[in-house]
């Protein structure tokens, strides 16, 4: 059975990757999990100097979710190639690196730091719903996106892979521009933008009042935008968005995606990103799929 | 070193001991590598609530495998935890946290303050530190006469009570007690509301003590991968490289000094 996957020319030895900012760099999950066993660790987000993030409460629980408005608290490109990649590098498994930045400056800036560091491949958060300046900005303009991702790919050496945000109308049309500026891929999706009122204090949930909305409650706008996407390019998609299982990261497949990403069930289970590289083979046993090409995109009308 | 993991505990007990406030016995092979000041995660069995609830370890007993959670009813998490009865089996993820520090303080003059639902973690700190071979005094802020743990605490040192209405002990708060009965000592640990423990933070530095203060906030991963739960630092933090510690992992007890609340 044949459970590796390509994405940009890069070979994964599975499909099951972890979200961006819910795994750290692995270090804390790998007292649960053998990174081994993962197709890549995508690391939290990282800029080009420290971000101290988001006032507290930061987070919290939603009816099948949770809200988060962290606000990409991060130590610096310089503290993640020194600390976070050396980490990485002793397990078997690709490093994704999720890139963040307040301009395109900064994005560059840390692109061309990492392009000597030995990392597989980027992610570049252009959808984080909780910092002010930047990010989100340029992914819910496909004219923005298109010209952050055209600069990205000139000093990138390694593919990258554009995470979008699903708070757009048109979720085939950012698919598109960020295609039709040279993306080797894309990742979708980022966090819904939500808010939470505590009625007994009558303030906001969170000291940001509006922060990012994840767990299984979203999975099947997750699942409806995956399948959009991924039908309106030819570049390969990263699902992710609520998943909590096998069955779900398999749903991702059939919808068209040609890997997930772990997020907020971690938090849940921690186990949950090898229990889902296990059920996937057990699912392709019990099919007899004997490589798992066969479901990427294997929806059937 | 013990490794973090989530596992299935079992209730061997459960009580009311104050209105809103349960006292569970859980049996898991947890309790025995669980320090005073540590605490578990605990899973509701409602799949609409996802994240743990944070709740700090009241006593071990090592040789029955047995761990106790003393929490009050803050929510539809934690009132759902009050339905669990004997045999029920629970998921918990731990050990979590840092721990007071139990073995570096023992040849100090130690006293604990704890207040509300911040006095159930003391219970394990007073016993350990009495097999340290410490006499600790201990003040006990409650609310009024409901004076939940108070013969538990009093097996393991001498118990000062402090209450807001003022029907037992001090009236006040546990600071009051500190200078009404001129208590001194090298180290305070305490653990309790905010606003105690901004008024400890000053006291300590006043008086040239020592402080450590358990601390908490909304969390999501518990094991300090999400930064969720995060404190400011008067200092740059060694793993954030920011002025933001984690409360879940490099915390929840800090030296007060070190953390800017």
């Amino acid at each position: 059975m044949n459970t590796r996957v390509t994405i940009a020319g890069v070979e994964f030895k599975n499909p099951v990757m972890t979200a961006s900012g819910t795994f750290g760099s692995g270090m804390e999950y790998s007292e649960f999990v053998d990174l081994n066993r993962l197709g890549a660790v995508v690391t939290k987000g990282v800029a080009n100097v420290p971000w101290p993030g988001n006032p507290v409460p930061r987070v919290t629980e939603t009816y099948g979710g949770m809200l988060n408005a962290i606000g990409l608290q991060n130590p610096g490109i310089d503290v993640f190639i020194e600390r976070d990649i050396p980490f990485l590098k002793q397990f078997d498994t690709r490093i994704v690196v999720n890139v963040c930045g307040k301009s395109v400056e900064d994005y560059l800036e840390v692109v061309e730091k990492l392009g000597d560091a030995d990392v597989d491949m980027l992610e570049i958060n252009v959808s984080c719903p909780n910092v002010k300046e930047g990010a989100i900005a340029f992914g819910q303009k496909a004219d923005c996106l298109f010209d952050i991702t055209s600069q990205i790919k000139k000093k990138a050496k390694q593919p990258v892979v554009m995470k979008l945000s699903p708070n757009v109308t048109d979720i085939a049309e950012m698919a598109r521009a960020a295609e039709a500026a040279g993306a080797d891929g894309i990742s979708l999706i980022n966090t819904l933008t939500g808010m939470k009122i505590d009625i007994h204090k009558r303030t906001f949930a969170l000291a940001n009042r509006t922060g990012g909305l994840s767990g299984p409650a979203i999975k099947p706008v997750a699942v409806r935008m995956v399948y959009q996407a991924s039908h309106a390019v030819k570049i390969p998609v990263i699902g992710m968005g609520g998943i909590a299982n096998a069955e779900d990261a398999i749903e991702f497949l059939l919808a068209g995606a040609s890997a997930v990403a772990v997020g907020a069930m971690n938090f849940v289970n921690p186990y949950t990103t090898v229990e889902i590289v296990e059920g996937i083979e057990q699912y392709m046993e019990k099919y007899g799929i004997k490589d798992i090409s066969e479901l990427i995109g294997g929806v059937r009308e | 070193m013990n490794r973090k993991r989530k596992e299935q505990a079992r209730v061997l007990s459960q009580r009311m001991i104050a209105p809103d406030i349960y006292d569970m016995w859980l049996e898991t092979e947890l309790a025995k590598e669980a320090k005073a000041g540590q605490f578990i995660g605990v899973y509701t069995k409602d799949a609409s609530r996802l994240l743990l609830r944070p709740i700090s370890i009241c006593e071990t007993d090592r040789d029955k495998n047995a761990l106790r959670i003393v929490y009050r009813i803050a929510g539809k998490g934690t009132a759902e935890f009050a339905t669990f009865g004997e045999g029920q089996s629970v998921e918990i993820l731990g050990v979590l946290g840092n721990g007071f520090p139990v073995e570096e303080k023992k040849d100090k003059r130690v006293v604990l303050m704890g207040g509300g639902i911040g006095i159930p973690p003391m219970l394990e700190l007073l016993k350990q530190l009495r097999e340290a071979g410490t006499e600790a005094a201990m003040i006990a802020g409650y609310r009024d006469r409901q004076l939940f743990l108070k013969e538990d605490l009093e097996k393991y040192g001498k118990v000062y009570i402090a209450t807001e209405d003022g029907s037992v002990g001090t009236k006040g708060n546990v600071l009051d007690v500190m200078r009404q009965e001129e208590l001194t000592a090298q180290v305070i640990m305490a653990c309790g509301p905010m606003p105690m423990l901004r008024a400890i933070k000053h006291f300590a530095k006043e008086r040239q003590m020592e402080a450590y203060i358990s601390l908490e906030e909304r969390m999501a991963c518990g094991v300090g991968a999400c930064l969720g739960c995060v404190c400011k630092t008067t200092r740059k933090d060694h793993h954030s490289h920011v002025n933001n510690t984690r409360i879940c992992t490099d915390g929840p007890v800090f030296d007060a000094r070190e953390v800017d609340i």
